[in-house]
């Protein structure tokens, strides 16, 4: 299979984008672009991934550059572009077709509907209450705290583009919620609703991945990845917390 | 009080599997291994373990049993790692640590974050040593079948 460098490399960098935007690691991005670029026949493929861009240069060709900008987690389109670097590694896609299919991911729509997602985050808090000691009287304030803290999110980060402002106003809007429910007499513990209601909110995943990334090597990811872990946890502490300063 | 624990451990990790938009059929095995991390973490910090080691353990099953549900169901291993470790990572400790910070509560704000670290920390260990296993397993199965 002899493609063009150029277009190998439009392939790679697309597939790579994607896997940065849905939180794919970061080792395992620059795995699945060279894997792609070697069963292209590339020789000497290069490729550097960060969250907030990706680099990728074979010798004697210009190198190539990708901004990422949006970072979420979407496991569907990885688990996609896993499959489709899959049949690339297997011969069975040629560099036109992988780019097609690799666009139609792109465009993909998320696999569950909002609703859905929202019943998930109510479900999600309610548990994490239980779990974290809360008592059974917990887990409804939960339930509703974290559902309308999590549509609050979605709502605010569509309505003003700064993630971390949506954060904080819906950790705050979580934040009165359980207030209100202790106050109305459902639940015993402010502590346990609040926490397990900003899970779904909460960068736990990007902690552990920022770690993980620092430990593999690849400091410049793992610096930023934490960095944004801590603003995002940073963001939820301040918004239950405006809570606290203005009702002691 | 386990079964509530193994119960909402499951709804917990599986409902996240629905916010990180994992594909469909993948969503029992999430909540599954999360279920198993969770409940060897719950035990062994019942048994007087401390949270960080309990962690280690946790995620170290997580990661064995990612791998499994990656080679069985042909699926990338992030899907099930991601939603596993989702019960056992410090997220309330990390809120607790901030809302402690901008209470002016330094000192135990610091404190809680140096906890956090170690957490995240015992997770990612935990994750790479599964991997460890398996490369080890990879490649000493290799050796036996050129011998």
């Amino acid at each position: 299979m002899n493609a063009q460098p150029g277009s190998i490399a439009k392939v790679c960098l697309l597939a790579g984008k994607i896997m940065l935007e849905s939180g794919a690691e970061t080792y395992r991005v620059e795995d699945t672009m060279n894997r792609i670029a070697t069963s292209f026949g590339l020789e000497n493929a290069e490729s550097y991934a960060t969250p907030t861009g990706v680099q990728f240069s074979t010798e004697g060709e210009v190198s190539y550059f990708r901004r990422i900008s949006n970072r979420s987690n979407d496991l569907q389109r990885i688990t996609d572009v896993n499959s489709i670097s899959r049949q690339i590694t297997a011969q069975s896609l040629d560099a036109k077709e992988a780019l097609l299919l690799l666009k139609g991911i792109e465009h993909q729509s998320e696999t569950f509907p909002l609703w859905l997602q929202f019943i998930a985050a109510a479900l999600a808090s309610g548990s994490f209450a239980i779990m974290f000691g809360g008592s059974w009287s917990d887990f409804l304030p939960a339930c509703i705290a974290g559902a309308l803290g999590y549509a609050a999110m979605i709502w605010i980060e569509k309505l003003i583009e700064i993630r971390f402002f949506a954060e904080f106003i819906a950790s705050f809007f979580i934040a009165v919620i359980a207030a209100f429910s202790i106050h109305a007499g459902f639940g015993q513990h402010l502590d346990k609703i609040i926490i397990g209601a900003v899970m779904p909110l909460v960068p736990g995943l990007h902690i552990t991945n920022a770690v993980r990334d620092l430990v593999a090597g690849h400091l410049v990811a793992g610096i930023s990845k934490g960095v944004e872990a801590i603003l995002t946890a940073f963001a939820i502490g301040a918004g239950v917390a405006v809570l606290f300063a203005f009702f002691p | 009080m386990l079964l509530a624990q193994l119960i909402t451990s499951y709804v917990a990790a599986a409902g996240f599997g629905i916010l990180f938009n994992a594909p469909k059929h993948s969503l029992f095995q999430c909540g599954m291994v999360g279920m198993f991390g969770w409940m060897v973490y719950y035990i062994l910090v019942e048994q007087g373990l401390d949270a960080v080691p309990a962690s280690l353990f946790g995620s170290m099953l997580v990661g064995i049993l990612s791998q499994l549900c990656a080679k069985i169901f042909k699926m990338p291993i992030i899907i099930f790692n991601v939603s596993g470790i989702i019960p056992l990572v410090p997220g309330g400790l990390a809120y607790d640590a901030m809302r402690k910070f901008v209470e002016n509560d330094y000192y135990t704000a610091v404190q809680l974050s140096a906890k956090v670290m170690l957490l995240a920390g015992a997770i990612a260990i935990g994750l790479m040593f599964s991997e460890v296993i398996h490369q080890l397993m990879k490649k000493t199965s290799g050796w036996l079948h050129i011998e």
